[in-house]
């Protein structure tokens, strides 16, 4: 079994307003440093070992867990347990 | 010619998509479960209708849009058969690639449940035939995602192809050119946010999005005219 961690953000140039939401009330709690802030999804999946996991992973994310018109992905392979 | 409403766990606005088309407009409609499929065989149109199918669940529509029934209504649409997807219905298609870019969360975050005023841009296809061009029509929206988006080369090729069927008047959601309905190149399948029948009795509001069903009843009628 192994691990692998993906995370979803959305594109550079995709308008976040959760993160616009967000970065406001940081602002109104006093952190005016606070620049700008990206709202992402964080899947973690347990993958039965293989030759193509990663490939196979990066599938997944093209075909279901990311939409690549607004989003994108970065995977992590963590070592067997 | 019969019409299949398609109702995922979740949908909640099957109901009112089969009064407008077959109580109202006239039309055969069935309400067909998502793991039916065998029941698509011998319909003429399909109608994906609004609501929260798997609870909105990774992104509005993309569970959905992996489901069995959804590779039936791909080769529906690749026949040229009209689909028609409405609010969660729109959201399904564009997760499926049936229409190109994503809906995503409302701008001012909140949902909205009112009124709009709606231009129709483009009456050469089969679902606005009987709407006149630039005409404004009142249809009610509700959805909280419902900003639509996608890159410039994408909103560039659905200008040249006069695939923007609906643009709001006053955009009220962010949407890219104030979109608020797209058609595919071939002109079958039709994806909106706002709900043509949530319209269909000026007592319940507005009848304008009653000849939307119109439309197409009456487009499959005369290209179908032996067997109708």
């Amino acid at each position: 079994m192994k691990k692998v961690q993906v995370y979803i953000t959305l594109k550079q140039g995709v308008l976040d307003p959760q993160g616009k939401a967000i970065q406001t009330s940081l602002h109104s709690l006093d952190y005016p440093e606070v620049e700008d802030v990206r709202v992402g999804k964080y899947i973690e999946l347990q993958v039965e070992e293989g030759p193509d996991l990663e490939k196979r992973v990066t599938q997944m994310c093209e075909q279901l867990l990311a939409n690549p018109v607004i989003e994108d992905y970065r995977i992590e392979l963590e070592g067997a347990r | 010619m019969k019409v299949a409403v398609i109702v995922f766990p979740g949908s909640n606005c099957d109901r009112d998509m089969y009064h407008a088309a077959g109580e109202i407009a006239g039309a055969e409609a069935s309400l067909v479960w998502y793991t039916d499929t065998h029941l698509l065989d011998d319909v003429d149109g399909i109608l994906i209708p609004g609501g929260f199918s798997y609870g909105d669940y990774l992104r509005s529509g993309s569970m959905a849009s992996t489901s069995d029934i959804m590779n039936k209504i791909r080769e529906h649409a690749e026949k040229g058969k009209p689909v028609l997807g409405i609010c969660n219905g729109f959201q399904i298609l564009t997760e499926s690639g049936l229409l190109p870019g994503a809906l995503m969360r409302n701008k001012h975050l909140s949902f909205m449940c009112h009124q709009e005023e709606l231009v129709v841009e483009d009456n050469e296809n089969i679902f606005t035939t009987l709407y006149e061009k630039n005409e404004v029509v009142r249809f009610p929206i509700a959805h909280g995602e419902g900003n639509y988006f996608c890159d410039d080369e994408t909103l560039l090729e659905l200008k040249d192809n006069n695939q923007i069927v609906f643009t709001y008047k006053n955009n009220p959601n962010g949407s890219v050119s104030d979109i608020a309905g797209i058609r595919n190149k071939a002109g079958n399948v039709l994806g909106m946010m706002p709900h043509p029948e949530r319209a269909v009795e000026a007592l319940l509001g507005s009848d304008d999005g009653l000849r939307l069903f119109q439309s197409l009843i009456a487009n499959w009628r005369s290209s179908n005219a032996v067997n109708a």
